[in-house]
Order: structure tokens, then C-alpha cells, then sequence
């Protein structure tokens, strides 16, 4: 059976990006770095908390509450509300999510908010009770953190490719450049690739400055229609295309590509827009070899090119290709499910040109990608999402 | 290619001792198929009766065609390591202190995909063997091993956690008088133990046998009544610390079941004998066993009960002593959980009629002494907590699985 063709998403756009800095440990609950994204995106959007009608919430530290254990804590009567535990393509699910009820007018204002706490203990907990296939086949083995699942399709893909560790390297490097321009990214000194290079190893072949490093944090933004949002006066970027898939290529032994390979083509038709188009990219970082497998699998160049794509374009903000501006999860911080949600936000300042320190000079179309879920021995979900800013209207 | 372990030095009793740690032990309840299989070191895998394919990890339906026709079959076990990698800073307590720690990701030829835990002498892109084990927490993980014998190959480290294996290390058999006992002293003497002690009631009584036993290098005997409280707690009090497998070799073996015997006397002999020495010696030499469970190359690992077969389905013409082996079965398992802390395992044999003069009347096949003795050696190297030894055990057990109610039935003649 082939699929149909997808209604587009005319109308719906995406404001008031919120981020609440993050903080390496937090004594605070994830509710509490929730409401704190709530309160932050009510005053910036100029709405009453009335105003929202839906919710989308993601976090992996809520304890037994889900998002309608939120509606009571936060005084908030919505008529759409969804719980989104897809770990990094939460944030893309979530828009997908809204967008349609909007779009529908199933809801007028959605909000869509990520936010965890990292209490000293609570990352290892959260290893230990992420999935069955992880509890019962992999974390006995020692390989909880995802550190030694990912050091696999790692070595795998490096050897595949022919991929240096000073090819990855580069990313993280890059990124801590983009970093010391964000006053809220948790790394604050600059690394050069003989630090990469040098780092202490952490599962062959990932060494310490491949790594996340978790934190507290929270995200959020609102999806609306296009007249709402005119007549609230928000800026507003429109929402041109999404994809979103899960448990691609299930037959590949190994994970050398993502899910995005299988529905590339439809984003960017959808959006009417060619990889070559877009101003500023935010991959999903929790490796940067994850991201070097994006630049593959969201079309900027061939499976196996990844290395060479990256050793020709600088990756800063002011490069030829910006990427992950915030510094991304590897230098910022990764604060749970709000990591799906750092580059989708930081994306949405850049093409409403609210970005500051981190500002890419006139972008006005943006993709972000989300990935998540290693389930068993790859990352199950993928997604990605396209939005220009009002100068490209 | 592993070098071979060295022989361990004397503890410095000013160190502290390295307290055992448990590797993550929640597992879903169907993932307990392995569990099962590992414990008599079979490998069994999911396969679905309707489309054939193989499962893994454990699943509550087929992923090739739905079917919720999943059963645990005994698999191939060829497989290629596709990829490794050398965990150095895990985040469980466990591996962090038992690292550099290697595991890797195998396709089996039967199909499916398993992270594994690799033995040393494992190569990317080789083939290799695979095996279910019981680890520490004592549940099943995947060991992937060479496919061929490579040098000092049981001494690899991460084997090593899989197993219990005598080499170097300390053995308490409990009761050297009987044939049983002196067999199992030859045989764990034999794989490598550094020192067996065995034990003897009123050891100034001669008996058969004590010539292969005392003055021998590595042999020490020990004075042990385990139906005796003081006994066992003075033999712990002298060497508690020091026994690394506890072999209980107990027997007390009488015929007869209820209505041909007069009064209680034999069964309360049988009770003394059977399952309070048992209880005596898990109460005298259990907390150190359970405490010495991380103690260096020569730490505690094991403890081995050697039961009838009957102790699962009880034979008349044996009655009250197939009771008596059932009453130790159960304190078995809760041995095992009380021991579980300290990642010590306990390995049940169960055996049919052994050939020695208790059983003079009943008709072959009967377990050789030295069978046996053999059977806890593997048992131990193999890292297993269940085995059958003899064709009797394994034909009962085949019964129990098949029809419990038939098996009753015919053991009634």
C-alpha cells in the first residue's frame, strides 16, 4: 500500500521559543521547571494562561504524573492535551501533534513544553527504567547511558565510512565555538580538537567531549494559527513541512542511518524547499556522530559523504553552514526530553531574528531534527521539521 | 589471548575486603526463558511456531508475523560479532569497578541481534559461540565466546564472573566418609583448587578411603558433624573465611516410606542428618561465604547440594527420604536468595540412586560415585545452578516436565 498524499500545513505557525537556563544539578522537581516554561511563555506571549487550550507535555523525571496530572497543578483547562515520551524526537512529534490540532481548531493555542530536573542520582534511575528491551538486554551488560549502545553504532559507522575521530571531532568542536556565544550553555571553555582528540576514552570510540552532559532544564513554545497569532501581534515562524518516523530499517544489522533516509524527499517537497535553501540546521546532537549521520540522512550529501561534508563547510554561526547555534546539547547541556527541544527552539529564534549572542545574520528558514529511543541496539524514532521566519512570508 | 591468572597471595587481613557488588537484575518475567535455559547451560532462544524466525529480546508476540506463538527452543549458537566496544566508565557500580569491560553486538545465524558480553579472545568479524550464563545478580546475559579453544581460555576475567570455577580457589566437601565426598575431593583437587578441606565426624574413627585422604598435598581434614550446631560453628569459627565453594556431600540414605516403618525414628534421624546439617551449615559458614563474594581471584562463589532426584517427585520405596530431599530443595532455593547478595550460586545436582550399598536392591542404571564428582567440577566451571546427572535424573525430569500426575502414578510400584 503506498501512502497518500499528506495535507500541508498551511496556517499554522510556531512562537514564543522559551528556554529556562539549565542548571547542572537541581534540588527542584521536573513540575517545577515545567511551570517555570509555562510562566516564562504566558508573560512572553503576552496571553493569559486561559488562553491556552492545549498542552503537549515531554519529560522523563515527572514520577507518576503525566500531562493531566499537569493541568491541575498548573491551573491550566485545556481541551487538547498529549504526553509525548519519545525522548529526542519528542519536540518534533509534539509539533506534529499540535499543528494538526490547530489546524483542525481542536485547540486555538497549544503549548508545547519539555523540562526535567537532574537530581545527583536521578540520570542513573532514568537509565535504569527506560525500556524493557533496555532493561532486560542491555543495561545488564553494563551499558546503561546509552554511552556504550551509541560507542557501538559508532565503531560500526566510523569503520563503515572510513570516518576519523578528528572527522566527529569537528562537530563538537564547532559546537563549543557556537557554545561561547550562548551565556546559557553549561560549557564555558573553549575546546580545541587536540582537547577532543585527547579526551578521556568513555566506551571506544567515544571519548568524554562526545557526550551529553545531563542537566535540569526546560523548553517551550506555542503553535497557533496564523490569525491568532496576528492577532496577539506575536511573531510567528510558519510550520512548512514535518516527518516523523519510528523502527526504520529494522533489517540493517547494524544503524548506519536513521529513519529521516526513508521520508526525506517528502520534507522537503512539502516545504517546497531544497537542503541548499536553508539558512540554519539543529540536528539532534547526543553524539555527534548522530549528527554526521544526519547531514547524510537529511540530504546535504551522500551516505558515507558525512565526513568530507563536514571537513568542507565551517559549522559556526558565522561559517557557510550553521549549525546547532546554541552549542547544542554537547555544549549546553542535555536537560532530558527539553534536549529534543533545544534545537527546534534555538531554530525558531534564529528565523524570528531573536536569537542575541547566537544571531545567523538574516535567516529566515531553519530545519531541525529530532532522534530518540534506543530501545534495544539502535535510536528508534526519527524527525525533522521545516519553518521560515515572517521576512521569508 | 589471556594470560593465565595467577595463583592469589595470602590476604592481608589489614586491607579491606572488596564487598560484592550486583550487576541490574530487573528483568520482565518472560525474559526468565533464558534464565531457565542458562541455568542448565542451555541456549534458548524465542522462536515463533508459526513463521519460524527467532526472537530476541524477549517478546510477548513475533515480530516477523504477530503470532503470539513464541516458544523457548533450544537455538543454534553461531553467531559473528559484528562490533565491540570497551566500556570504561559505566554507571553501574558494578561494571565501574570491574573495568575496562567488553561487550559487543552479535548477529546470530538464526537471526537475531544480541549485545553481548564478550570473552576476550572474541574478534570482530569472527564467528563466534554463544552461551546464556547467570551472572552476579544471578540472571541470564548473553557471553559470547570463540569459537574454537584458545589458551587459558577459562581464566578470561569477564568468564570468570560467569563461573565458578575451583582454580585457586578453597573447597569445603562436608563429608569425606562417604565415596561420594572422597571422589568430589579427587576431582575439584584435580581442576585446580588450591586447597579441599574435608570434612570427617570423630575423624579418630578409621574408615574406607582415608588413606587417598590424609597427608596429601592440598587436603586438609577438617573435624565436621553438620547434624551438629557446635560442630559446624567451630569449623566456621577456623576456616569460615577461607572456604570459597562449600560442596554439601551429606547422605543419609534409608528405605522405607510411612506405614512399614515404626515411629519417627529414622525420619527424625534422616531430618538430623539431611536438612538440619543443612541448616547447620548455612547458618555456621553462609554469612562469611556471602561477605567474601568480590574477595580477589580466590573469592567465594559457590555452593554445590547434591540431592536426589526424588527430592522432585517422590518414590514410596524411598519415602521419607525422598521428603527429606524435597525439605533440602526447598532450603536450596532459599539459600540461593539469601546468598544472592554476595553473587554466590548455588548449584543443586540432583542425581538418581548413586551405586553404593544404600541402594544395593534397586536395579541399574545407578550413578557412579566419580560421575557425580565429575558433574560438580563442569557444573562449577559452566557457571550452572541445575543439573541432572545420571540417566535416571534426567529421565525423571523429563517425566515431571511431561505429565507430573503420570509420573506420580508410576513411581507408585
Amino acid at each position: 500500500m503506498t501512502n497518500t498524499l499528506r495535507t500541508p500545513y498551511d496556517g499554522v505557525v510556531i512562537a514564543a521559543p522559551v528556554t529556562i537556563p539549565y542548571m547542572r544539578y537541581s534540588i527542584e522537581s521536573a513540575q517545577w521547571w515545567i511551570g517555570r516554561a509555562l510562566n516564562a511563555i504566558v508573560a512572553q506571549a503576552g496571553i493569559k494562561v486561559s488562553d491556552i487550550d492545549g498542552l503537549c507535555v515531554s519529560s522523563f523525571t515527572m514520577g507518576t504524573d503525566t500531562g493531566i496530572g499537569l493541568t491541575q497543578h498548573f491551573g491550566l483547562c485545556v481541551r487538547w492535551l498529549d504526553t509525548i515520551p519519545l525522548g529526542g524526537a519528542s519536540a518534533i512529534a509534539g509539533l506534529r501533534k499540535a499543528a494538526r490540532a490547530v489546524q483542525a481548531h481542536d485547540a486555538d493555542i497549544v503549548a508545547c513544553v519539555a523540562g526535567d530536573t537532574n537530581h545527583v542520582d536521578s540520570f542513573r534511575l532514568t537509565l535504569e527504567n527506560f525500556s524493557r528491551f533496555n532493561q532486560d538486554a542491555v543495561y545488564p551488560y553494563g551499558a546503561g547511558g546509552a554511552n556504550a549502545s551509541f560507542a557501538l553504532i559508532a565503531r560500526n559507522y566510523m569503520r563503515t565510512f572510513g570516518v576519523t575521530r578528528e572527522d566527529v571531532g569537528r562537530i563538537a568542536v564547532a559546537q563549543r565555538a557556537n557554545a561561547l556565544r550562548n551565556p546559557h550553555a553549561l560549557m564555558k571553555a573553549p575546546l580545541t580538537l587536540e582537547q577532543y582528540l585527547a579526551a578521556r576514552p568513555i566506551s571506544d570510540p567515544i571519548h568524554l567531549f562526545d557526550c551529553v552532559m545531563p542537566c535540569a532544564g526546560a523548553e517551550a513554545f506555542l503553535v497557533m494559527r496564523e490569525e491568532t497569532a496576528a492577532s496577539l501581534g506575536l511573531p510567528a515562524a510558519r510550520l512548512l513541512s514535518t516527518i516523523e518516523r519510528h523502527n526504520a530499517f529494522a533489517d540493517d544489522p547494524m544503524q548506519v542511518r536513521g529513519g529521516w533516509a526513508m521520508d526525506i524527499g517528502e520534507l522537503y517537497a512539502m516545504a517546497g524547499v531544497k537542503p541548499d535553501d536553508l539558512d540554519v540546521v539543529q540536528t539532534y546532537d547526543d553524539y555527534p556522530v548522530i549528527t554526521m549521520m544526519q547531514f547524510e540522512d537529511l540530504g546535504f550529501c551522500n551516505k558515507g559523504e558525512g565526513a568530507e561534508f563536514v571537513r568542507q563547510h565551517d559549522l559556526t554561526i558565522d561559517g557557510a553552514f550553521p549549525h546547532n547555534t546554541s552549542g547544542g546539547q554537547l555544549s549546553v547541556g542535555q536537560a532530558g526530553a527539553a534536549g529534543a527541544y533545544l534545537g527546534l527552539v534555538e531554530g525558531l529564534r534564529q528565523v524570528l531574528g531573536t536569537a542575541g549572542p547566537t544571531q545567523v545574520r538574516n535567516a529566515s528558514l531553519a530545519l531541525a531534527s529530532g532522534f530518540g529511543m534506543i530501545n534495544y541496539d539502535r535510536g528508534l524514532a526519527s524527525g525533522a521539521a521545516i519553518f521560515a521566519g515572517p521576512s521569508r512570508w | 589471548m589471556v594470560e593465565p591468572i595467577k595463583p592469589p597471595r595470602r590476604k592481608n587481613p589489614l586491607l579491606r575486603t572488596r564487598l560484592p557488588a550486583s550487576p541490574p537484575r530487573a528483568r520482565s518475567r518472560t525474559s526468565h526463558g533464558y534464565t531457565r535455559g542458562a541455568a542448565e547451560g542451555r541456549f534458548l532462544l524465542q522462536r515463533c511456531e508459526a513463521c519460524g524466525a527467532f526472537a530476541y529480546p524477549a517478546r510477548e508476540a513475533c515480530p516477523s508475523c504477530l503470532s503470539f506463538g513464541l516458544s523457548f527452543v533450544d537455538a543454534p549458537r553461531r553467531g559473528t560479532l559484528l562490533c565491540e566496544t570497551t566500556a570504561r566508565v559505566p554507571s553501574d557500580v558494578y561494571f565501574r569497578e570491574r573495568t575496562p569491560w567488553r561487550i559487543g553486538l552479535v548477529k546470530m545465524d538464526c537471526g537475531p541481534t544480541i549485545v553481548t558480553h564478550l570473552h576476550a579472545d572474541c574478534v570482530e568479524g569472527a564467528p563466534i559461540r554463544m552461551s546464556f550464563q547467570l551472572d552476579k545478580s544471578g540472571q541470564a546475559v548473553a557471553f559470547a565466546h570463540p569459537e574454537g579453544e584458545t589458551p587459558n581460555m577459562a581464566d578470561d576475567k569477564q568468564w570468570r564472573e560467569m563461573t565458578a570455577d575451583p582454580k585457586f580457589r578453597r573447597v569445603l566437601v562436608t563429608n569425606g566418609r562417604s565415596v561420594i565426598g572422597q571422589e568430589a575431593v579427587a576431582a575439584l583437587k584435580g581442576a585446580g583448587a588450591k586447597t579441599v578441606f574435608v570434612g570427617i565426624a570423630e575423624p579418630w574413627r578409621p574408615f574406607a578411603g582415608e588413606k587417598l585422604l590424609r597427608g596429601q598435598d592440598g587436603i586438609e581434614i577438617v573435624t565436621l558433624d553438620a547434624a551438629d550446631e557446635k560442630s559446624t560453628a567451630d569449623l566456621a569459627a577456623d576456616i569460615g573465611g577461607k572456604v570459597d565453594i562449600l560442596i554439601n556431600t551429606t547422605e543419609y540414605v534409608r528405605p522405607g516410606g510411612l506405614l512399614d516403618r515404626r515411629g519417627t525414628s529414622i525420619a527424625r534421624d534422616e531430618i538430623d542428618q539431611a536438612y538440619l546439617g543443612f541448616i547447620n551449615l548455612a547458618q555456621a559458614f553462609g554469612p562469611a561465604v556471602r561477605m567474601r563474594g568480590a574477595d580477589g581471584v580466590n573469592n567465594s562463589v559457590a555452593w554445590v547440594n547434591i540431592l536426589s532426584v526424588y527430592a522432585l517427585a517422590n518414590w514410596p520405596a524411598f519415602g521419607a527420604y525422598s521428603a527429606s530431599q524435597a525439605a533440602c530443595l526447598s532450603l536450596s532455593h532459599c539459600l540461593r536468595a539469601e546468598l544472592r547478595p554476595g553473587g554466590v550460586r548455588v548449584l543443586n545436582l540432583f542425581t538418581g540412586p548413586v551405586d553404593t550399598e544404600w541402594f544395593q536392591t534397586v536395579p541399574p542404571p545407578k550413578v557412579a560415585p566419580r560421575a557425580i564428582a565429575q558433574a560438580i567440577v563442569s557444573g562449577l566451571r559452566g557457571g550452572l545452578e541445575e543439573m541432572y546427572v545420571g540417566d535416571v535424573a534426567e529421565e525423571i525430569r523429563q517425566r515431571l516436565a511431561a505429565n507430573p500426575k503420570a509420573l506420580e502414578r508410576e513411581l507408585d510400584r
